[in-house]
């Protein structure tokens, strides 16, 4: 198996995500099967190739640095699924 | 002429003499909408309130002698667009009940144009998908064979517009899902140049990939919607700034004398090629070479790795990107979770649906210590390859010539359970989103059972302009967008 159960719910845990037994056994198996094709890649000789993260090279895009218009607060907030007094509201975290 | 059946252009000419009203167009849409919807299942929002005041806008503005080529034009917009006011999912109950406080950069332009919003369109969630099964909220058929699927992931728009509940739509393409769903639903489907088109307000996925492009009944009708879309976004930063020239007049820049058009040598090996597909496109090439174009055999030596390279860096930047999903700004949130943690992840595992999860834990796995030179790192140099194959390509011809999808609309449920064959039929729509070339689809065909064929035309970064050249010859010169379904 390219990827074992354990690294499924290792990677699951990075990506905040819950996994139940038949989830992580159905998962190994197609990521395993995926990855293996995307092994196919090895065969290439990328000695000194640059990688490319964007098609399209730009660098910077820079603005004036002044205030412009913004996203009225009460409007930010209005899709919070818990807030209070202007403010996100999560569970308790200390 | 029905009206449902009106493209923007000759809607336009009628609703300039004043023959109809942008409220009776509009009407007419949402009436059939709701008669037909229920077989076809595109949308997920119809937004009759809002169409009917914006129509009532555009009415008056024609009054005043206001008119642009989409004043009161009803258009659908997929349901991962901000619309401000009109709640947009992305198909995911993650986001089922988000209401967006602003309008994307492309929505804005539209209304500025007049144009009239009828609803959002279904998708595979977050657009991850190639046939609209993967949708979090329902499921949409293809109109011309209701067992079918029509494509992914802007199948909602794709069917919107095949089956007249729109004038003309807007779709998204990561790595295809403009040009397949176009393809399946015999429609004009553009994916323009990374950085033509703002992508503010689009809700991401794979953010270098991701382009919004127009789906339309016919190549007119897609670059009056590219003139109205294209252009420098402050924005978005990656939006391009260059001059954004009047396509239409493109469509008008002569016959295919002196174009070249190169066929792929590597494209006839692919596995799975369905010899419907194979003869119709190569009839569309046979048709071009007529038409004046000149064809020669150009070479794309890594095509074998693209299927590889897409699916490490597509989910790559899924991962990083669907992690804003945490139940605190927006979206659905397990609030019965008294730990911040398990509030993460309980609400994110309820959210996301499978297809989501798949793509998110293998951009993780991939973008993880140990892994990242191996997966991403590779991935991300053999995109240099890939690209420099089509530099080389399109040095020595304007635009190439390809199928879109290796088959017809398949049937519903085909492929839900063998997620790596459902990515290997994405095998020539997405070099043009790692190369960040423009690419269209146009109708060019049925197979034997009636389904509809698209041909690809890829080129040049900034030259759509060829494409929609070559697309409009073409057309001209055929009658397949002039088919309809039959869906009586």
């Amino acid at each position: 198996m390219k990827i074992t159960k354990d690294e499924v719910i290792h990677v699951a845990h990075l990506s905040r995500l819950d996994m139940d037994e038949e989830s992580i056994d159905k998962f190994a198996g197609q990521i395993g099967t995926i990855l293996e094709y995307v092994d196919t890649l090895k065969q290439v000789d990328t000695e000194g190739v640059t990688p490319t993260s964007h098609a399209i090279s730009l660098t910077n895009a820079f603005r004036e640095d002044v205030e412009k218009e913004h996203l009225d607060r009460d409007l930010s907030l209005a899709n919070a699924p818990e807030k209070e007094e202007g403010n996100f509201v999560v569970p308790k975290v200390i | 002429m029905k009206l449902h059946e009106l493209t923007i252009q000759k809607a336009h000419t009628l609703l300039k003499q004043k023959e109809i009203s942008s409220q009776e167009l509009t009407r007419v849409l949402l009436d059939r909408i709701h008669a037909t919807d229920e077989k076809v299942g595109a949308y997920i929002t119809a937004a009759d309130e809002m169409a009917m005041e914006q129509a009532g806008l555009a009415d008056q503005a024609i009054s005043e002698g206001n008119i642009s080529p989409l004043t009161g034009i009803p258009l659908a917009i997929k349901d991962l667009m901000c619309t401000k006011g009109l709640r947009t999912t992305c198909a995911s109950k993650i986001l089922e009940n988000f209401v967006p406080p602003y309008d994307a950069t492309v929505v804005r332009k539209l209304k500025k144009a007049g144009a009239v919003i009828v609803g959002k369109t279904n998708m595979d969630e977050f657009a991850m998908g190639s046939s609209n099964e993967h949708s979090g909220i329902k499921l949409t058929r293809n109109p011309w064979d209701l067992t079918r699927i029509p494509g992914g992931s802007s199948g909602g728009s794709a069917a919107a517009v095949a089956a007249d509940m729109c004038i003309a739509a807007l779709g998204s393409d990561t790595g295809g899902s403009v040009r397949q769903p176009a393809s399946h639903c015999g429609i004009v489907g553009m994916k323009p140049t990374y950085g033509r088109v703002s992508r503010f307000g689009l809700v991401a996925f794979a953010s270098s990939l991701d382009q919004i492009g127009p789906m339309t009944k016919d190549v007119t009708d897609c670059a009056i919607l590219m003139n109205v879309i294209s252009g420098y976004d402050p924005g978005d930063s990656t939006s391009v700034p260059e001059d954004v020239p009047d396509y239409t007049t493109a469509l008008k820049n002569g016959g295919l004398n002196g174009v070249t058009v190169g066929i792929p040598k590597e494209y006839s090996e692919v596995e799975g090629l369905d010899p419907d597909v194979a003869a119709t496109v190569e009839n569309a090439v046979r048709k071009i070479e007529d038409l004046g174009a000149e064809c020669v055999e150009v070479s794309l030596p890594n095509t074998k790795y693209v299927v590889a390279v897409y699916y490490v860096i597509a989910p790559s930047e899924a991962s990083s990107n669907l992690a804003r999903y945490d139940g605190v700004k927006y979206g659905l949130r397990d609030k019965d979770k008294a730990d911040l943690m398990e509030m993460y992840r309980s609400t994110r595992s309820g959210g996301f649906g499978s297809e989501v999860k798949r793509r998110i834990i293998i951009g993780t796995y991939c973008l993880s210590a140990g892994y990242y030179d191996a997966y991403y790192g590779k991935a991300s140099q053999v995109r240099t390859l890939i690209m420099e194959d089509f530099k080389k390509a399109t040095d020595r011809c304007d635009a190439i010539l390809s199928p879109v999808a290796p088959t017809p609309a398949f049937p519903v449920g085909e492929n839900t359970d063998d997620p790596l064959t459902m990515y290997l039929s994405d095998i020539f729509t997405l070099s043009a989103n790692l190369a960040g070339i423009p690419g269209i689809s146009v109708p060019c065909g049925f197979s034997a059972d009636g389904l509809p064929i698209g041909l690809q035309i890829m080129g040049k970064h900034f030259n759509e302009e060829m494409l929609l050249r070559i697309a409009y010859n073409f057309e001209q010169a055929t009658d397949f967008h002039k088919k309809k379904p039959d869906l009586s």
